[in-house]
This record gives C-alpha cells, sequence and structure tokens, in this order.
C-alpha cells in the first residue's frame, strides 16, 4: 500500500516539506540540472549583458500529454523558445511551474521532467527557477505547465508590422497542420494507416541564423493556435496591406489534409508547434530560402506568396489550384467535427 | 488538370451565351459548397451562372421542433444524449446542446457505433442517439439497432431524424417560385442509393442531374456537364464520379436500411412538410424509437423571426440577402441552422466570402 503511494503524486508534495523537497531533488533537479538552478534560490541570477531583452510566458495544457511526436514537456519548451526566436531573441533562460493533480503517476511525471530536459539542452537554454503546486483531485486535469523565458534581443533584428511592404515575400519552413490534426485524431482515437506527427520543435537555431545572416527579415510569427490562417490575418490587419497566397506552393502532408478533409477540418485554421512565417524583403528572399533548405527545421521551406495593395479593406486572399480566388478568413471560433 | 478546368470553362460560358439568360445550377450537397467555396470556383465563373446551395446539409435541415425534443430529452435525469458534433450548437426555442453540456449527460460520438457503446457502459441511462443525416448516414444507424437488438441492448434507443435527398429535390421543383435550371447531385449519397436513383427527377422534371466528386476538378467538370447538357436543350442523368458511385449503389446498405426503417412524411427545416421524406424505425425495431419509447409526437415548430434559411435552402436568396447574416447570426452566435454545421450555406459564406470583409 506503501509502496502504491510512492508511485503517485500527492496532495503533500506541494506543502514545503519533506515531501516537497523530495520532489525536487530527486524528481526536478536530476532532469534540468544546470548549475543556477542547483542554487535553489527563491530567485534566479542570471549574467546578462544586453539592454534588450525578450520576455514572454505560456501554459501548457494538451491533452493527450504524450502525443505522436512531443508530449506537455517538449511543448512547453518549445513553445516559449519559439515565442522568444519570431520576436527576434536568442532565448537564454526558461522558468518552470508544474500544477500537478494529486494522484498523478511519477513515471509520467518523470518521463515529462526528461523531455523538458532534454529539449531545454537540445536547444541550450537552461530551465534556470520553477515552482511546483499540487492540487486536489478534479481541480487541475493531471498536470498543467507554464513556462516564462527571457532571450537577448539580436543586434540585426530590426522586425515590426510597420516594416511590412508591398512585394515583400512570404516563407514558411515546412508543412503546415501537423500539430493540430495529430493532437484532434489522437484525442478522437482516430487511427490513419500513415501516422501522423506533430511538428513540435524549437525553431531559434534557425531563426538566429536567419536574423544573424540575412538583412532583409521584416516580421516573424509562429502559427500556432488559429494556424496559418489567423497568423495572416493579423498580420495584415497590422500591417494594413493584403496578402496573398498560392495553394499549390502551401506544403501540406497528404495524410494531414485527408484528415482534416475527414473530419471537416481547414488545414491553414489548424495549429503549428513548429513553424514559422518570416515576411522578407524580395531581395534577401533566396538568402533566407538557401540558409532554411540547409536547416533541419527548414528543408522543406517555402515561398507561399506575397504581401501586396490592398484595394480597400486589407485582405487575406488565396490563389486556388483551379485558378480561382477565395478569401482566407480569420478563424471563428472553435470548428465542430462534421458528421457526413 | 488546368485544361481539363479550362474546357469545364469554356463549356459554362458557351452555355451562358447560348442561352442569354441566367443559369441557376443548384449543388444539392453541403461537402460540394464547402468545396466551391474553398476552391474559389465562384470567381471562375461567368457571372452569368449563378450556383444556388440546396438543403443537402442535415443539420441545417433539421427542424426546430426536432431539436426542442433532443433537448427534452437532455433534460431528463434518466438519459445520455449521444450526438455527433454539428448538432450540439444547433439552437432550439430557447436553448442548445451546447449550452446545456454542462450537465455532462450529452455526448459527442464521431459514430452510431460510440452511441451503442455508450449504451452498453452506461445500463443505468437510456442512451439516444440523435440520428440525423441523409441516406450515408442511416445504414450506420440502421447496423447499430439490429445490432442493439440482436444484443439484447434494451437502454439503446434513437431518435431518426434521417432525411431523403431526392422528395427534398421534388419538393422543391415542385415549388411555385422554384427557378433552379439542374442539379449537381450529391456524391457521398450517390455512393449508397446510386446515381439512378436521380432518373426521375429528369424524367418527371426534365432537369440535368450530375453526379460529382467533391475535388474542384470534378465540380468544374460537373458543371461543364451541366452546362453542356443546358445547352443542347436535353436533360440527362449522369454521374462523374465513378471512382465510387455506380448506377445501383451500394445494396447492402440499401437493404439494412429497408428492413429497419420505412419513408413517412416528414418536417424540413425552410422545406415544410414533405411527403415520404424522412425515416422512421419499422414496426419490428419501435422498442429502439425514441418517440415511441418517450410518447413523444414530432410538431415543427415557428422559426425566430427574421431567419430565412428556409429561401437560403430552397436557393431562392443568397445568404447575405438575410437581414441577420453577419450581424445577429454569426457562426459564435448562430440563429438559423444554415449558420452552424460547418457545411451551412450561410457559415460557407460567412467563412469564405467576400461580404464580411466589407
Amino acid at each position: 500500500m506503501t509502496e502504491a503511494k510512492n508511485d503517485r503524486i500527492l496532495l503533500a508534495h506541494g506543502g514545503g516539506g519533506q515531501l516537497t523537497d523530495d520532489l525536487i531533488r530527486h524528481h526536478i533537479l536530476p532532469s534540468l540540472n544546470n548549475e543556477t538552478l542547483s542554487e535553489l534560490g527563491d530567485s534566479a541570477k542570471l549574467n546578462v549583458t544586453s539592454n534588450s531583452l525578450c520576455f514572454t510566458t505560456d501554459s501548457y495544457v494538451v491533452k493527450p500529454l504524450f502525443f505522436n511526436g512531443g508530449d506537455i514537456g517538449k511543448l512547453a519548451v518549445c513553445g516559449t523558445v519559439n515565442d522568444l526566436a519570431v520576436a527576434g531573441s536568442r532565448p537564454v533562460a526558461l522558468s518552470l511551474s508544474l500544477i500537478i493533480e494529486d494522484g498523478f503517476e511519477f513515471k509520467l511525471l518523470d518521463r515529462i521532467l526528461a523531455s523538458i530536459g532534454e529539449t531545454a539542452r537540445q536547444n541550450n537554454v537552461n530551465i534556470v527557477t520553477g515552482d511546483t503546486k499540487t492540487v486536489e483531485a478534479g481541480a487541475a486535469d493531471r498536470i498543467f505547465i507554464n513556462t516564462a523565458g527571457i532571450g537577448i534581443k539580436l543586434t540585426g533584428a530590426d522586425m515590426g508590422f510597420a516594416k511590412i511592404a508591398v512585394g515583400d515575400k512570404i516563407i514558411i519552413n515546412g508543412s503546415i497542420g501537423d500539430h493540430g490534426m495529430t493532437i484532434i485524431s489522437q484525442r478522437e482515437d482516430i487511427k490513419f494507416q500513415s501516422q501522423m506527427q506533430s511538428d513540435c520543435a524549437a525553431l531559434a537555431g534557425l531563426t538566429c541564423e536567419l536574423l544573424e545572416n540575412t538583412s532583409g527579415i521584416k516580421f516573424m510569427r509562429d502559427p500556432t493556435r488559429g494556424g496559418l490562417a489567423a497568423s495572416l490575418n493579423e498580420i495584415s490587419r497590422s500591417s494594413g496591406l493584403s496578402i496573398e497566397i498560392r495553394e499549390v506552393d502551401i506544403p501540406i502532408k497528404p495524410v494531414v489534409q485527408a484528415a482534416a478533409d475527414m473530419l471537416g477540418f481547414d488545414v491553414l485554421t489548424i495549429a503549428n508547434e513548429g513553424k514559422f512565417i518570416a515576411i522578407v524583403s524580395p531581395e534577401s528572399v533566396d538568402d533566407c530560402m538557401r540558409i532554411c533548405k540547409n536547416h533541419p527545421l527548414g528543408k522543406d521551406a517555402k515561398v507561399i506568396g506575397e504581401v501586396c495593395q490592398s484595394s480597400d479593406v486589407p485582405l487575406v486572399e488565396m490563389i486556388t489550384q483551379i485558378g480561382g480566388k477565395r478569401i482566407v478568413q480569420m478563424p471563428y471560433g472553435r470548428e465542430l467535427p462534421r458528421i457526413c | 488538370m488546368l485544361d481539363r478546368i479550362h474546357k469545364a470553362q469554356n463549356l459554362c460560358q458557351a452555355a451562358c451565351k447560348q442561352l442569354g439568360r441566367q443559369i441557376n445550377i443548384m449543388e444539392v450537397c453541403g461537402t460540394h459548397t464547402v468545396s466551391i467555396f474553398r476552391s474559389g470556383i465562384r470567381s471562375t465563373l461567368p457571372k452569368e451562372l449563378k450556383l444556388l446551395s440546396g438543403p443537402g446539409c442535415p443539420v441545417c435541415v433539421t427542424d426546430q421542433g426536432y431539436i426542442d425534443i433532443v433537448l427534452q430529452l437532455a433534460d431528463r435525469d434518466d438519459c445520455l444524449i449521444a450526438t455527433y458534433g454539428d448538432m450540439i450548437r444547433v439552437p432550439g426555442k430557447n436553448s442548445s446542446l451546447e449550452r446545456k453540456q454542462a450537465k455532462a449527460n450529452i455526448k459527442v460520438v464521431l459514430s452510431s457505433e460510440d452511441a451503442l457503446q455508450l449504451a452498453k457502459d452506461n445500463p443505468d441511462k437510456t442512451v439516444v442517439f440523435i440520428a440525423v443525416g441523409f441516406e450515408t448516414t442511416a445504414p450506420a444507424t440502421a447496423v447499430v439497432v439490429k445490432e442493439a437488438a440482436e444484443e439484447g441492448v434494451d437502454n439503446f434507443c434513437i431518435l431518426s431524424g434521417h432525411k431523403l435527398v431526392t422528395p427534398a429535390m421534388r419538393a422543391l421543383l415542385s415549388a411555385k417560385n422554384d427557378k433552379i435550371d439542374a442539379f449537381l447531385c450529391p456524391g457521398h449519397v450517390s455512393v449508397i442509393i446510386g446515381y439512378g436513383a436521380f432518373a426521375e427527377i429528369v424524367e418527371d422534371f426534365n432537369r440535368p442531374c450530375v453526379v460529382a466528386g467533391f475535388g474542384p476538378l470534378q465540380i468544374m467538370e460537373g458543371l461543364g456537364e451541366i452546362c453542356r447538357q443546358l445547352a443542347s436543350g436535353k436533360a440527362e442523368l449522369k454521374s462523374i464520379y465513378d471512382a465510387v458511385v455506380t448506377k445501383e449503389g451500394n445494396i447492402a446498405a440499401q437493404k439494412i436500411v429497408a428492413e429497419c426503417f420505412e419513408a413517412v412524411d416528414g418536417y424540413w427545416r425552410g422545406l415544410g412538410k414533405i411527403n415520404k421524406s424522412t425515416l422512421k424505425l419499422k414496426e419490428k425495431y419501435s422498442r429502439f424509437d425514441a418517440f415511441t419509447r418517450f410518447k413523444i409526437n414530432e410538431i415543427p415548430s415557428e422559426e425566430k423571426t427574421g431567419c430565412r434559411c428556409g429561401e437560403v435552402l430552397c436557393g431562392l436568396i443568397d445568404p447575405t440577402e438575410c437581414g441577420l447574416f453577419g450581424k445577429n447570426c454569426t457562426p459564435q452566435e448562430p440563429i438559423g441552422p444554415c449558420m452552424v454545421s460547418s457545411e451551412g450555406a450561410c457559415a460557407a459564406w460567412f467563412k469564405y466570402g467576400r461580404e464580411r470583409a466589407h
């Protein structure tokens, strides 16, 4: 009986006493090991010499916790790293807050922590401070994670909506919809013959390389919730310019397209977790594409369209495969699976 | 592919030129409606060719009276409601399943089998499967009714709102204000009923009926074929969806539907009562009929003031001509069913049309 209890998180693990100390020393520190964190101070001390920092935070409540291509831990690192990356910074440190439901299995927690540690190490970013809370059964759905991150602004990065101009090209670093359709199909337990995989990945390596080696990047964004459609509409609205994309150039994996068609989703509105859109000047598009193509996370990169003058209101439009034209709207609320 | 598209476009242009008037083609099926918008087909057609979005979205044609019955059943503590996802946001008179979902006795299922399983897993509750859809989903409902009978799953029943496509097409053409020149017939339904089922429309009403698949090329070629027929003055029955549609259809599926269901008069939103257009469980399976079990009669209820979904479904107006469109009625806060379903004409116009942007 006692042994069975040791397998699971108890409310007391959040009580600040011996059990909390055990949780930190035996489960969290070994996975995330780094000097700053090991000091276990009330705050992390960072030695950063820059007068321009980026700072962001995001919470992760994905269900299922483990999915094809990632898990909530990997997502919690990648998501925050990507927000720093597309803002033109090099991520240096993350915080990690865990909210854990009473009864959550330690072996799952350890898997998640190992994934967090591995993803952070691969991306040269340390988890330097954190917190754990436990809540009664039913007060959370197993585990929720919040991460915040600090990045050092790259000196060459000079981006913003105001920089975007007519004629600029739009680059995406690979296929869209992989994350969202993987999650939806796993949540609904729908099996497809060909396996889908989330694109969950940290993009800072590639974005830093682009920003340090080219000069014409006007804007970047990671099209997560709301997908490509939401990000392009935000860019269009905020820049006051129209956007025209070409359906034939948008990379979509056949299995993702088939799953979306079957469930009645528009892939343009489906979430991504390892993609960025870059708006680049026509002069620098070749350099950007060359750098992307030589990077594992950009080998399927495509120029999918360009920024154009808007006739009256700024619009996102798509030239379809048959040469027709349609508006790509801002996604509206949540979509429901269709019935036939 | 572009060669074939151009050929179809030429046929459309030639027909418009020859007839010298507006041509109205109705795409019956909601999946066609969405695909037409997604692929920007309207922008490639001559302006004299008008596409009307027909009554082929099962959610959209479900009468409000039926929704109100579903909502009443959802209020019962002894019932679990198993429904396809599209139905949960359809507004009844005062509420919707979504607003009642907090009660936790409403489950979204992806198949009729899931609904039957729900009944097996919850023996202390009566599971009511909200069985809507055309000939495409009716066989799947019939299969689980038979299974429930064979396995004695007595806490399972269905509220059949299944509808038949051809009676609705006949009703549209029999209406006084009919302006439909031809039908682009539904692909999925035809897989089950066979394209031969539309012969009666061609013969009795002399309108071209062409079955097409859902890709933009299929739709364009379907429209091209219709225009060719209109220009030649001879209405024909044709399927260009050879990959999956035969003249006879899926005999096994037809058999099981015929074994479990009979066609009775039914209410359609916007179209009113249509003869022999709705599927009711046969006497033999009446113990699985929620209408019988809960002693309910379907009563058509009045539609909300201002909602013109009925006229949209009949192809009489475009969604944008409705005063509520995009103002009081949006996918977030739908008033009419055509705005609820992702395949509804109003939702498709809202999502992909130019009107919202202005």
